[in-house]
């Protein structure tokens, strides 16, 4: 603290009365900027997320190929560390000869979409059960506590597979399901944090101003869980794109020749042992996507835990 | 406002009428679950700008009977009046414009995540009175009001004092001009000197506001400060009503003796008191049998042990106590708690 601060805290100090006394503290706001910029974890995932979410909204700008326009003559080129590697083809091409980099950029658009679709749609029906659950308490709490275990016995990967076999793979068909099936963690933790802020006074005292239940839960107890909420986002987003790779793999999500990063892994299967470059690009942007999310949703988790009271 | 068309048989403003609060306590499903009576046949009644206390220990049902009288809990029995209308027929929202609460904790009782525009105009934003502008323009004067800087409009919950924090609490009860405050502990979370402030505050806005307050507090200091009418509660029971000059001087119920004994004062001859209540407060769950206060009341009979005493009206107010209501038969009745007695 530079010498001429601590004369004016001291001043004020002598000067005010209890009551007046300045609390000169930040606004909430203000204190998860300045816990954001110093959060490394949060930068860098950030970053990730950023580039990807750039990708995906400028595909057609970035990609320097068609990522459907097969060229045989050109079928599995080396990436520009392999031997005979251009510039041209950065990343190499598939068997199909068609350009992994415009393929593996384009694919950011298919696990976007899905992540934080799914993601989304699952945080609507989840935090709204698990809110409902947590202001009313009672029945209304038993019959939703009891749709939450119902959901917790279901094994997730084995009702998707079967759902996607059934109704096939399409984009919006992978959205409900992963939605249907992501949704129980954002209700035990909107449900277990609406109980907590239900206890304060200042729940009871907009049910003495006559504020409708509907508008309490909204009003009042939602921005006061936002945060729990965005970092469970975070987490389920990160599951969704790899579920959707998952089922990409298994050749039960995204149909080719859509570029999924699942399905490019998949297709790159055959050539795993002489072109290794078609797996591992792929699986590595998987891989650093779902790292980047979940950092970032440890991040927004540090920068707005309360500290101390509110 | 519709003030005029008042009854004009409603010479109290607040009346409650026999009324009872009993909480069903079951631990799960599928144990029987037990009756907890919070709160039973109060009978009680405020006149416009009077300050009624109710005091009373921990558990005593003082906060479900300001519950009841916000109108967020219904009483299981009796009738809680307005102006002499039952608030039961009375919508929620008008019993809202009427009746506003003050809350304990500062620190519990407003939103953190909101300005102290939003919170002090959230009132006003429900009810859909008046335009943006005009209830910018009140939130400014209420702020003033209660001795608020216009600069903190903005600010956030968590970078004011607990004092400042109380003022906004009381801000937004009065958003609405409401007639009756209910303040549940309004200082006990303060600061002593904060403390002060916030009662002159409160007694300030009375006088210029015509406001009636029905004023909870464990603290007698501040109840005799402030009150005009005073209820003792015990376990759930009105054991002692009356003006507030007559509970003090004249206190008729043991227990309420005992409270006016356990006043600490600030004079260092004198020591901690004694009050000789033995043991401590009964289960709510299981209450003693007769008179709630017979196993800690000096004066005890065998009568108190069974016979629930019954209210006894005198000097505009009631006491329910054996020795009161049945002087004889408690003379010719043997004593127990003999011993309390005497260490007394």
């Amino acid at each position: 603290m530079a010498p001429n601060d601590t004369a004016k805290a001291t001043a004020t100090w002598n000067g005010a009365s209890a009551d007046d006394f300045e609390v000169d503290a930040p606004s909430p706001g203000a204190v998860m900027r300045r816990r954001a910029r110093r959060h490394l974890g949060l930068i860098i995932g950030g970053t990730v997320v950023l580039i990807a979410v750039i990708c995906a909204l400028f595909a057609p700008l970035i990609a320097p190929f068609d990522p459907y326009d097969q060229e045989l003559t050109r079928k599995l080129i080396n990436p520009i560390w392999g031997k005979g590697g251009t510039w041209t083809h950065p990343f190499g091409t598939d068997a199909l000869g068609r350009d992994l980099l415009s393929r593996v950029i384009y694919g950011t658009q298919i696990s976007l979409t899905i992540g934080v679709l799914a993601a989304t749609l699952a945080g609507v029906i989840g935090s709204t059960l698990g809110m409902i659950g947590g202001y009313f308490g009672g029945r209304v709490d038993a019959v939703i506590m009891y749709l939450i275990n119902c959901k917790l016995a279901l094994p997730p990967l084995l009702v998707a597979l079967s759902v996607v076999s059934v109704f096939g793979g399409s984009i919006p068909v992978l959205i409900l399901v992963m939605a249907a099936l992501f949704w129980d963690r954002y209700a035990v933790v909107t449900r277990a944090a609406t109980q907590q802020i239900r206890s304060n006074d200042f729940v009871t005292a907009a049910e003495a101003v006559g504020c409708s239940k509907t508008r309490i839960i909204l009003r009042e107890v939602l921005p006061n869980i936002l945060n729990q909420i965005i970092v469970i986002a975070s987490l389920e987003m990160a599951l969704a794109i790899l579920v959707e790779a998952v089922l990409s793999f298994f050749g039960l999500g995204v149909q080719p020749p859509t570029p999924s990063w699942g399905l490019l892994v998949n297709e790159g299967r055959q050539y795993m042992f002489f072109k290794p470059y078609l797996i591992t690009i792929p699986g590595l942007a998987i891989f650093f996507l779902v790292l980047s999310i979940n950092m970032m949703g440890d991040g927004i988790r540090d920068i707005t835990a309360p500290e101390g009271r509110n | 406002m519709t003030e005029q068309t008042q009854t004009p048989t409603s010479q109290y403003v607040l009346e409650c009428r026999d009324v009872s609060r009993t909480f069903m306590i079951g631990r799960g499903p599928f144990t029987e679950k037990r009756p907890l009576r919070a709160v039973q046949d109060i009978s009680l009644q405020v006149r416009r700008g009077e300050v009624l206390a109710v005091v009373g220990e921990s558990g005593c049902g003082k906060t479900t009977l300001a519950k009841m009288l916000l109108g967020l809990l219904e009483p299981t029995a009796g009738d809680i009046l307005y102006e002499g209308v039952p608030i039961s027929s009375v919508d929620r929202r008008d019993v809202a414009r009427r009746i506003q609460p003050v809350f304990q904790d500062p620190y519990s009782s407003l939103n953190p995540r909101k300005t102290l525009a939003q919170i002090i105009s959230l009132p006003l934003d429900v009810h859909k009175i008046g335009t943006p502008a005009e209830r910018k323009a009140r939130v400014e004067e209420i702020m003033e009001l209660v001795g608020l800087p216009r600069r903190l409009l903005y600010s956030y919950p968590s970078q004011l004092s607990g004092g400042q924090r109380q003022r906004v609490a009381i801000a937004r009860a009065l958003a609405m001009k409401p007639e009756i405050l209910v303040c549940d502990e309004p200082t006990s979370a303060l600061d002593v000197s904060v403390q002060a402030q916030i009662l002159n505050l409160l007694q300030e806005l009375r006088d210029e506001l015509n406001l009636t307050y029905v004023f909870i507090s464990h603290n007698l200091a501040v109840v005799e400060h402030m009150s005009t009418r005073v209820a003792v509660m015990y376990l759930g029971r009105l054991i002692e009503f009356g003006m507030a000059d007559q509970v003090f001087d004249h206190p008729r119920h043991p227990y309420t003796q005992a409270l006016l004994d356990s006043v600490l004062t600030p004079e260092p001859q004198y020591s901690l008191p004694n009050i000789a209540m033995g043991r401590g407060f009964p289960n709510p769950l299981n209450p003693p049998s007769g008179c709630a206060f017979h196993p800690r009341c000096p004066h005890a009979t065998e009568l108190c042990q069974w016979a629930q005493p019954q209210p006894l009206a005198a000097d505009g107010g009631t006491v329910e106590c054996h020795l009161h209501s049945d002087p004889d038969a408690m003379a010719k009745s043997p004593r127990i708690n003999e011993q309390k007695a005497s260490a007394a």
